[in-house]
């Protein structure tokens, strides 16, 4: 019985495709399931691994290296507060508490609702708006403590839902296309392109 | 926005709101570089390249075309694009891959052909969530332009290229560590040597990985040639740069800005650009490359912004990201929360980087909450000796990669130019800035 279903596990096997090692393809499928289950769950890692060759331990290790994979449950909305210096500098350690008196909650914990899990992030690379503040990976731009508080409620009535997906959902554009460089045809131009360039070097020596 | 009448390269569609979409590239002069390109031979494309002098503007600052010029002669070699930008304050390509994709997809195939590699991986850093959309939605109507693909734009040549998300780690900007993840592995970097990627790179093939701003700066230096790029800046250092300015000043943003011809002070003060500090307050440090980078304080605000330049005053311009800390500034905590960063992100392999940092971190944060001693002041800079010996500039390598070794770089700047902060948190016992 597959974990995935039929729509992830078609989307698996295009990703797979995609690299010339399925097991490149072990982050990308972390996240799919992600997108399926809102974290990443011990039966999904075991099909990742043997959709790709590798052991449930291999991609367990693999996702355990990553802040972004997440082996336990979170909230539908992983609110990321960066504290790193441009932040720092920006009252991103205070914005960063006053979300943890907000959400009634510590650092790194989930809403007893499942709503919300805060996390402190580091650099988001968004560092003239600070701090800087993602929700599920997106920028919202909320720097001040009355702005966070608006989107908490923003996101509890579901407000934001089409900007901001449920947590796991990572990238809503899909690739259009599988790989198109026929192999044949790749070496082809290769050897054509050699020809050619020994060509001109032969000449330039002449 | 340069001060100077350099053209701007890089930039021109980061206002227009819909500079991401193909038609409006193609309506600004899209893809016309790669047409142009692909009727050159790969080797003049290079040649371009190379004579543009353009530095990598990853960090490193290695010339692109020396970097080209080194990888092995292979049937199979790949070309990947670092675009994990996570170097704290570093937020450049952010904005390349929201605003400008196909300029980075345009480079992408203009550098696949000077390379001849038929495949090619854009790896975004996963916090990205819209930038990977952005750049997925751009390949997508590349491939359906027919410029990426099976025999681009009609040439006798082919091209793959697959965007790929990491998950969150700033290691894996590392380039080894990023083939690594790409691999599907935990990100560790690999020892160099035997592992350039040039010569042992993804799946043991030859590879270049180049970054996101690299790339981009392509199709203009292809359509305007290398000669008019490196007639902007000065000696090494040619072309614009993007410099990422934030922390205490009026107007922080990323600035495009002609190499070595500006100075700290042009960026920080001119009205144009960082418009000063807020509150009329004065610099008490600046962070002149990234947090890897020892600091600046007011005396070096004239020395120009190039990589020579920077280098020659003991530290680095690397990412070209600029953080302004004003005379209200605890150097403690500033020192603590960017070791804090290192400790988080240090990938393990290495013990001084994984037990050095967080030994660091933790008298750091003592010393910031009034638990500090006189004594603990030696303890950082023995520690940083262990990481760093000597604590020169470039730092000694102790590591695989040169995360640990930079650890040191602000607490020994911190120490040295802000000695009487340490002192007052331990006499005071306790942050005397609240």
């Amino acid at each position: 019985m597959s974990h995935l279903d039929a729509t992830m596990r078609t989307r698996a096997e295009a990703l797979i495709a995609l690299y010339p090692e399925a097991r490149s393809a072990i982050i990308p499928l972390c996240h799919l399931a992600q997108e399926q289950d809102g974290y990443l769950s011990e039966p999904a890692m075991v099909e990742i691994a043997s959709m790709v060759g590798a052991t449930a331990a291999e991609v367990r290790g693999t996702a355990s290296f990553y802040d972004m994979l997440h082996l336990e449950p979170v909230g539908t909305y992983l609110v990321g507060i960066c504290t790193n210096i441009a932040c720092l500098l920006a009252g991103g350690l205070e914005l960063l508490e006053h979300a943890s008196e907000a959400l009634g909650i510590n650092t790194g914990a989930t809403t007893e609702d499942g709503v919300f899990t805060l996390e402190e992030t580091e650099c988001l690379a968004d560092c003239d708006i600070a701090p800087c503040v993602q929700v599920n990976h997106r920028y919202v731009r909320t720097t001040t403590p009355s702005a966070l508080d608006e989107l908490f409620t923003e996101l509890r009535a579901g407000q934001r839902s089409d900007e901001i997906p449920s947590h796991g959902t990572l990238i809503r554009t899909q690739r259009s296309v599988g790989l198109m460089a026929d192999a044949t045809e790749v070496k082809a131009e290769r050897q054509q392109a050699r020809a050619a360039a020994e060509a001109r070097a032969s000449e330039k020596q002449a | 926005m340069s001060l100077t009448d350099a053209p701007t390269i890089i930039t021109t569609r980061a206002n227009d709101p819909d500079g991401h979409r193909l038609d409006r590239y193609v309506a600004t002069g899209g893809y016309e570089a790669l047409k142009k390109a692909l009727a050159m031979t790969p080797e003049a494309v290079c040649a371009e390249v190379d004579e543009a002098s353009l530095l990598g503007r990853g960090g490193a600052g290695f010339p692109a075309g020396r970097k080209w010029s080194m990888l092995r002669k292979a049937d199979v070699a790949y070309l990947v694009v670092n675009g994990d930008e996570s170097e704290p304050a570093t937020f450049k390509d952010h904005l390349l891959v929201e605003k400008d994709p196909h300029q980075l997809i345009e480079g992408v195939l203009i550098a696949s052909y000077a390379l001849q590699v038929n495949q090619a991986f854009i790896f975004l850093r996963g916090e990205f969530a819209l930038g990977l959309e952005r750049v997925q939605a751009a390949l997508n109507e590349a491939y359906g332009f027919g410029a990426a693909g099976s025999k681009v734009l009609g040439s006798d040549f082919s091209v793959d290229i697959v965007v790929h998300p990491g998950a969150g780690a700033y290691i894996c900007g590392e380039e080894t560590s990023l083939l690594e993840s790409l691999e599907g592995k935990r990100g560790f970097p690999r020892i160099k040597p035997p592992f350039f990627p040039a010569a042992i790179g993804l799946y043991g093939a030859p590879t270049v990985v180049n970054n996101v701003e690299t790339l981009s700066n392509l199709p203009w230096i292809i359509a305007n040639g290398g000669a008019a790029f490196a007639a902007l800046g000065e000696g090494r250092s040619t072309g614009t740069r993007l410099f990422a300015l934030s922390g205490h000043v009026k107007n922080p943003g990323v600035y495009e800005l002609e190499m070595v011809k500006h100075t700290f002070r042009d960026l920080i003060y001119a009205p144009s650009l960082g418009g000063g500090i807020p509150g009329g307050r004065e610099i008490k440090a600046i962070i002149p490359g990234g947090v890897s980078a020892p600091w600046f304080y007011p005396e070096h605000l004239d020395i120009p912004l190039g990589q020579d330049e920077v280098a020659a005053q003991d530290s680095m311009l690397g990412s070209g990201s600029i953080v302004v800390m004003d005379d209200s500034t605890c150097m403690v905590r500033a020192a603590w929360r960017i070791t804090k960063f290192f400790s988080r992100e240090s990938c393990g392999q290495c013990t001084p980087c994984r037990e050095g940092s967080g030994w660091l971190e933790r008298i750091l944060w003592r010393l910031e909450a009034g638990q500090g001693r006189l004594e603990d002041l030696d303890l950082l800079l023995d520690v940083c000796d262990n990481l760093a010996p000597g604590l020169t500039w470039p730092p000694q390598q102790t590591t695989i990669c040169v995360l640990g070794p930079s650890i040191p770089s602000s607490i020994h700047s911190a120490i040295s130019r802000f000695r009487d902060d340490f002192l007052e948190h331990i006499t005071q016992g306790g942050c005397p800035h609240g």
